[in-house]
């Protein structure tokens, strides 16, 4: 961590915060309390400049014209290069996700992302929406992911990225792959409070932001019960 | 064979039989709806919120008048418009609340005298259009009929800027046609972004305006207070209701807008608007194994923050499904603050309780789960016990309190 404090940045809530995004934050900031880290949430608005020396930055789903907005005034303002590149992890999702790459389609054009991450967005035949599973990568050493997805894109991944996970249930990337990593930045579809159902995630990206080789556990009753209850219903949707 | 159809749904207890004989009847004639309107004078409430309501409310204030054809069950789509209309034989008027996503059309088919536009914020956005798309298609069904009585709210930057043609966007100048409420507003987390320029809108109290283009807060004509309404030539009324909140002095300061452009006066009006009790089960009380049980309505993370603001300090059963006519998807939790529950007794049920587990935790709200409803009602003391549940778990409770109205 830069300082004492765990700071984590919500870039944007006025443009990209369209399915419950601010759990992500709340998340992670419970989750960092009760190890006993300090934490400071800033939610920086678009017209406002980004920090460059928080710990974790959250981009979160938006649709088409606020994701073109988001990008633009990103690569204008240039903060989240500087953070990336002093090791801070990034998390993006949905339209956030996309965006962080190469390029993205929205309002049926082509617009230059951030480039963090090496891949690129196309729009897909079909709006994929429903719940969304998947093995994460083993490296990673997380327990299977589980979400609910809502876009009308299609990611490609390039050789420097690696898939987050295989899919198992619904689209992701392109019905093979979902979401993509590399270093400390993670992208995925599962949209707007992701972390809720993956509290290891939201563990991962803390250990990444603080250096912790481990974190105390936490009671996760309630998550565990949703995650049970999730892959019943998604088991249940598949049988024939 | 639309009356047979309607008591069939009735008698399977699929609905209350207000959609399909509407249906049969519009497959018959698609031009029913309009034949149906023409020669009643006609007020269309739209919004995502509050329109059953403030459509009963409306109601209740052009009977001054009147017989009045209404949509009262929440059938907002044209096959519940169609059966309302067909229902109630000759009427000079009717107040019929429409589904926001249907209002172009129904303007068209029913040409009203006035159409009132409550807010607009997220809601079900796994099949819904998004906000500004929405905002979109009612200035652009507006602008073609610019002899329409418009009564929007000045609180919602959305409605504001699809109240006001493209020409008029300075909002010191009210085009002629519109008149402003304002009934105050909690939730602004979609309008932040000026739906004319894309700037950001700024807030201070209750004022708003675009910081890029001419886009503000215009000039309220009705407002609201704790006890009452004030109109626009200044006199102020005392609203006495059966249902809680600030929410509902505003709907019904909204309805005594649009019974005035019927000519109807407010102190007409006013006394008519206590008569309403409760709306399709919203507000109704039940008292059942010694607990009076009062049913609130929540569907969105507006309407959320609205019902804790009707809700009493006591007991409160929170229930969550996530079947079709809800939507699918449960995120939109994270966007309501349930802090306002803290230091209540709260239990939770419903298909998708762990959803809703999850976000009390972060939240730091403690709550107790329950399988039933029955669980719930054993599980508090004597006293009030308040539910706030989204549709279609509203609909079970309802169900199991025999289809309370």
């Amino acid at each position: 961590m830069s300082t004492e404090t765990l700071r984590i940045v919500w870039i944007y809530p006025d443009l990209l915060s369209t399915y419950g995004d601010r759990g992500n934050a709340l998340i992670l900031a419970r989750r960092a309390r009760q190890r006993g880290f300090p934490v400071e949430v800033h939610e920086v608005r678009s017209d406002q400049p980004l920090p460059t020396t928080a710990d974790i930055y959250l981009i979160g789903g938006g649709e088409d014209g606020p994701q073109a907005l988001g990008a633009q005034r990103l690569l204008a303002d240039g903060g989240l290069h500087r953070a990336v590149a002093q090791g801070s992890v990034v998390f993006g999702v949905c339209a956030g996700y996309q965006l962080l790459g190469t390029s993205f389609f929205a309002k049926g054009t082509q617009y230059r992302g951030l480039e963090l991450l090496d891949i690129s967005s196309d729009r897909g035949d079909s709006r994929a929406v429903g719940e969304l599973a998947g093995d994460i990568d083993a490296r990673l050493g997380l327990p299977p992911l589980t979400g609910f997805e809502n876009h009308g894109g299609r990611t490609r991944l390039g050789p420097g990225v690696s898939p987050l996970a295989r899919v198992t249930a619904g689209v992701g990337n392109d019905g093979a792959t979902e979401g993509a990593w590399r270093g400390k930045l993670l992208g995925t579809y599962s949209h707007g409070p992701a972390l809720a159902r993956n509290p290891a995630l939201a563990d991962l990206l803390l250990r990444w932001a603080t250096g912790a080789q481990q974190l105390p556990p936490l009671d996760d009753t309630w998550a565990d019960r949703l995650r049970a209850e999730r892959r019943t219903a998604v088991a249940a949707a598949a049988r024939p | 064979m639309s009356r047979t159809a309607a008591a069939l749904s009735r008698a399977a207890g699929r609905g209350d039989g207000s959609v399909i004989g509407g249906w049969i009847g519009l497959k018959i004639d698609p031009d029913l709806l309009a034949h149906l309107s023409a020669g009643r004078a006609i007020a269309l409430i739209s919004g995502t919120n509050g329109k059953t309501t403030t459509t009963r409310l409306a109601a209740a204030a052009v009977g001054v008048l009147g017989r009045v054809a209404t949509n009262s069950f929440g059938a907002n789509m044209p096959t519940g418009h169609t059966s309302a209309l067909a229902k109630a034989g000759s009427t000079p008027y009717a107040v019929l609340e429409v589904d926001e996503h249907y209002l172009a059309q129904v303007i068209e088919a029913t040409e009203p005298h006035v159409v009132a536009l409550l807010n607009l914020s997220r809601d079900q956005l796994d099949r819904a259009k998004e906000v500004a798309m929405m905002a979109q298609l009612w200035r652009a069904a507006l602008v073609r009929h610019p002899d329409i009585r418009i009564i929007a709210n000045a609180d919602d930057p959305m409605v504001v800027w699809a109240a006001t043609p493209p020409a008029t966007h300075d909002q010191r100048i009210t085009p002629p046609h519109v008149t402003w409420f304002s009934a105050g507003q909690r939730w602004h987390d979609d309008s932040w972004v000026c739906p004319e320029c894309g700037s950001t809108i700024q807030r201070s109290g209750e004022q708003w305006w675009c910081t890029g283009c001419p886009l503000r807060r215009p000039q309220p004509q009705w407002t609201v207070d704790e006890q009452g309404v004030l109109d626009p030539t200044g006199a102020w009324y005392k609203v006495k209701l059966q249902l809680p909140g600030k929410v509902n002095i505003g709907n019904a300061a909204t309805a005594l807008a649009v019974a005035a452009e019927f000519g109807v006066r407010p102190f007409d009006a006013v006394p008519r608007l206590a008569d309403v009790t409760s709306v399709a089960g919203r507000y109704a009380q039940v008292v059942r194994d010694g607990r009076t049980v009062r049913l609130l309505l929540a569907k969105n993370p507006a309407s959320w923050l609205e019902a804790f603001d009707m809700a009493e300090l006591a007991p409160t059963l929170l229930s969550i499904n996530a079947r079709d006519p809800d939507g699918l998807d449960t995120s939109w939790l994270f966007d309501v603050d349930f802090a306002p529950l803290r230091g209540r007794q709260v239990l939770i049920t419903g298909d998708r309780a762990y959803d809703l587990a999850v976000r009390l935790d972060v939240n730091d709200v403690p709550f107790q789960h329950v399988r039933t409803f029955d669980d719930a009602v054993r599980a508090v003391p004597p006293g009030r016990l308040e539910v706030i549940a989204n549709y279609t778990a509203f609909q079970d409770i309802r169900a199991e309190l025999d289809r309370v109205n």
